[in-house]
């Protein structure tokens, strides 16, 4: 028998960890349709007949924030042969606000109530059977960080969902609220009905004034009047708005039952150990020291230490290979271009993006730790009033900073942001952060034409690109992403061991995907700029890259950069290439100039290519123009729209084209040439 | 007074709160309703948000939202 059980729960209550046990390695993550919000599905272990929906982690089945809006409509109308409802035990009072809705749908559920270990060990208890009594769903104790319970809940669940066992009661209200709900609900019965809807969450939905819901059931005017007179009433005598007194409703039941079943201490073991750590942690003077410091030490190790070590061995594997297969390609006597293309595309290609692979895996090791031991929460707590001039919280900082190091983990790391409107800002902003493959470039300009004060040139880039990034949200905010952001009501979830399986299920994912694109679309990029720069339109192969059809297209859109100071087919050329990856910017010039591996002649023949002036304004554009083909992919996936993704690339030229053409400019202005 | 200006480690009850849209709801939502007893903990270290204690939790909240809180400030 095929079911579905969809999980669902508050973030920060272990609903991803339920998850990996559950499912173990057999997951896929896509995204809802056209948002950014994410949707992982997988099959259970050992049972590929059920298969578990991972919802996005939410307070309550309000649709104000999009991922509410997701998991309702999930639960509405695919309607899951179960739902498991995940609760953190030491947090029980605001978890069960969200389950007492979510039995409103109407459908078979179970709890799971998460870190029951950790009230045992504080001194405290939780009388299970009174509280299954009373709520009449299946409560089922487990430990999902230690594996314990799991066994139980899942035989549970399977009872449940094959005897479609639906929750015993729906009734939390008293007085007033219970009037008006069961008027609300005769009068929609048939429509709900017709529409297939659960009642009873209908009916509270609408006396809370939702119009997504209002608007599906086509009520009419009549009805509308009804509802809202009968809601009026209840306001009235109760001396508070509808919203307060559904949620006052909901919290009251919820208060008495937790003051008959639960015994807790007001802190366990793990909330006192948050405390002391948060008086370092995010202490006045230490806290943005030892934050800063963390992200040094994570940066220094990723590019520096681990990644590095393994980029290089990772490199020196590819060489092995590339060696090994040049002598087969030779010694079976290939034709040139058939060397050529295995070699100087495939190979390279494929090559230069793998060595990517080692930094994204170690970076992404430190972020989920830093996510996982609730360390990030602080991170947005503590940073939040920096990023709330340009609209964004606190959360966006360090996938930010991330993009100092390498746009694509950047990118990646906006999934945790906790809007769809704060993962899209900095989508597009983080791109503008100068990362660690436009170095090289920077550094072959500045000694060629800054030999005077490298540090200030470089420096100013970096700060350039920060500025960009400040005015862009300015502009994002004002013209494209009006309106409220979603507000900064955040917990700060009491610090907790990560657990292995989720850490190294994040690698696994995030890895996976990277090789997934590297040997798909990156591959297929390389392949395309290997055969433009090796062939003629005629397609013959080509001696030297000026006959090319790289350089007939370089010449063609040189012109588009004249206006910039540099509107020569070389560094129109250098800038496409640099589309596989940043660094090769210097190597394509290298090559165009004829001066191979001679860095020194290198900067002369720069030097006759440009001026100091023009110079900073090619590094202008090279800073602010779409970083990688992989990043733009990576952009796709987290954007989960071609126009956005579209958008995004467009806004990025125009960007460079505009900051170097105003540097580029001002600069003629003030008498340089 | 309202939830932003309470001293850090006073302890409050929630009479009103105000605000609208998104905001409300998600106050709502995460437990601070009329009666609700809540804790000042600390400050961020550039001065805002705040973090605040209430059912056994801990929650940060920006100061301009915390000025949508009523309080009355439970003497100690």
């Amino acid at each position: 028998m095929k079911l579905t059980f969809a999980l669902v729960g508050n973030q920060n209550s272990g609903k991803s960890t339920l998850f990996n046990q559950l499912t173990g390695s057999n997951q896929h993550v896509g995204n809802f349709p056209g948002v950014t919000v994410k949707k992982k599905e997988g099959r259970l272990t050992g049972n590929p007949d059920v298969t578990i929906i991972d919802l996005p982690g939410i307070y309550s089945l309000s649709p104000y924030s999009l991922e509410e809006i997701v998991t309702r409509d999930l639960l509405l109308r695919e309607k899951p042969d179960a739902i498991i409802n995940i609760l953190d035990a030491t947090n029980i009072e605001r978890s069960l606000y969200l389950s007492l809705q979510a039995m409103e749908l109407n459908l078979p559920m179970i709890i799971a109530l998460n870190m029951m270990d950790e009230i045992v060990t504080s001194g405290g208890s939780i009388d299970i059977q009174k509280l299954e009594e009373t709520l009449g769903v299946p409560v089922v104790p487990i430990s999902a960080s230690k594996n314990e319970g799991i066994n139980e809940l899942l035989i549970r669940a399977l009872k449940l969902a094959e005897a479609r066992t639906l929750p015993k009661r729906l009734d939390f209200c008293t007085g007033e609220t219970h009037r008006a709900i069961h008027t609300v609900s005769h009068l929609i019965e048939p429509k709900v009905r017709a529409k297939g809807l659960p009642l009873r969450f209908s009916a509270t939905k609408l006396i809370e004034g939702d119009e997504l819901l209002a608007g599906e059931l086509q009520l009419t005017d009549n009805e509308l009047d009804i509802i809202s007179h009968v809601t009026d009433d209840m306001e009235k005598t109760l001396e508070t708005d509808r919203e307060a007194a559904l949620a006052d409703m909901r919290y009251c039941y919820i208060e008495n039952l937790c003051a008959l079943t639960v015994h807790k201490p007001v802190e366990t073991l793990a909330q006192s150990r948050s405390h002391a750590i948060d008086k370092y942690l995010t202490h006045k003077y230490y806290a943005i020291p030892i934050f800063l410091a963390t992200m040094a030490v994570v940066f220094w190790l990723t590019f520096d230490v681990i990644g590095a070590f393994l980029s290089d061995w990772l490199e020196t594997g590819i060489g092995e290979i590339v060696a090994l297969t040049d002598e087969a390609l030779k010694s079976s006597g290939v034709s040139a271009p058939v060397h050529s293309l295995i070699i100087d595309g495939v190979l390279a290609g494929i090559g230069s993006v793998l060595s990517f692979l080692p930094l994204i895996v170690t970076l992404f090791f430190f972020l989920s730790m830093l996510e996982d031991t609730g360390y990030m929460a602080r991170i947005a707590f503590v940073m939040d009033k920096i990023l709330r001039k340009i609209g964004l919280s606190g959360a966006s900082f360090v996938p930010m900073l991330i993009g100092f190091g390498c746009t694509v983990p950047a990118i990646l790391a906006t999934r945790t942001l906790p809007s769809e409107r704060d993962r899209k800002i900095t989508i597009i902003l983080t791109p503008f952060m100068s990362c660690s493959a436009k170095l090289p470039i920077y550094g072959v300009f500045v000694a060629a034409f800054f030999p005077d004060n490298p540090a200030l040139v470089m420096v100013s880039l970096y700060i350039l690109g920060i500025l960009v990034a400040i005015i862009s949200g300015l502009l994002l905010k004002v013209f494209i992403y009006k309106g409220k952001p979603v507000p900064f009501v955040m917990e700060l979830p009491a610090y907790r061991f990560p657990t292995i399986k989720n850490v190294a299920l994040h690698m696994w994912e995030k890895g996976k995907d990277f090789l997934y694109r590297a040997f798909t679309i990156i591959f297929l990029a390389s392949i395309v700029i290997w055969l433009l720069q090796n062939f003629d339109f005629r397609f013959h192969m080509v001696e030297n890259a000026e006959g090319s059809m790289l350089a007939d297209i370089g010449n063609f859109i040189a012109p588009f950069f004249a206006p910039l100071g540099f509107g020569d087919w070389k560094s129109a050329t250098a800038l496409l290439t640099g589309l596989t990856a940043k660094e090769v910017v210097i190597s394509t010039l290298a090559v165009l100039t004829g001066t191979g591996n001679d860095a020194s002649a290198t900067a002369n023949a720069l030097s006759t290519l440009y001026t100091p002036l023009t110079a900073y304004s090619f590094l202008t554009f090279t800073l602010l123009y779409v970083p990688c083909i992989a990043a733009v992919t990576a952009i796709y996936k987290e954007m989960g729209s071609f126009r956005q993704t579209f958008f995004t690339v467009a806004y990025q030229i125009g960007v460079a084209w505009l900051s170097a053409f105003g540097v580029y400019n001002i600069g003629l202005l003030c008498g340089y040439n | 007074m309202t939830l932003d200006e309470l001293r850090i480690g006073s302890t409050a009850t929630i009479t009103k709160v105000g605000g609208f849209g998104p905001l409300r709801r998600r106050l709502l939502d995460m437990g601070l309703t009329p009666k609700t007893k809540i804790m000042v903990r600390k400050k961020a270290p550039l001065g805002d948000p705040i973090e605040i204690f209430l059912r056994g939790y801990e929650l940060t909240i920006r100061l301009e939202d915390a000025n949508k809180i009523e309080i009355s400030e439970v003497s100690a």
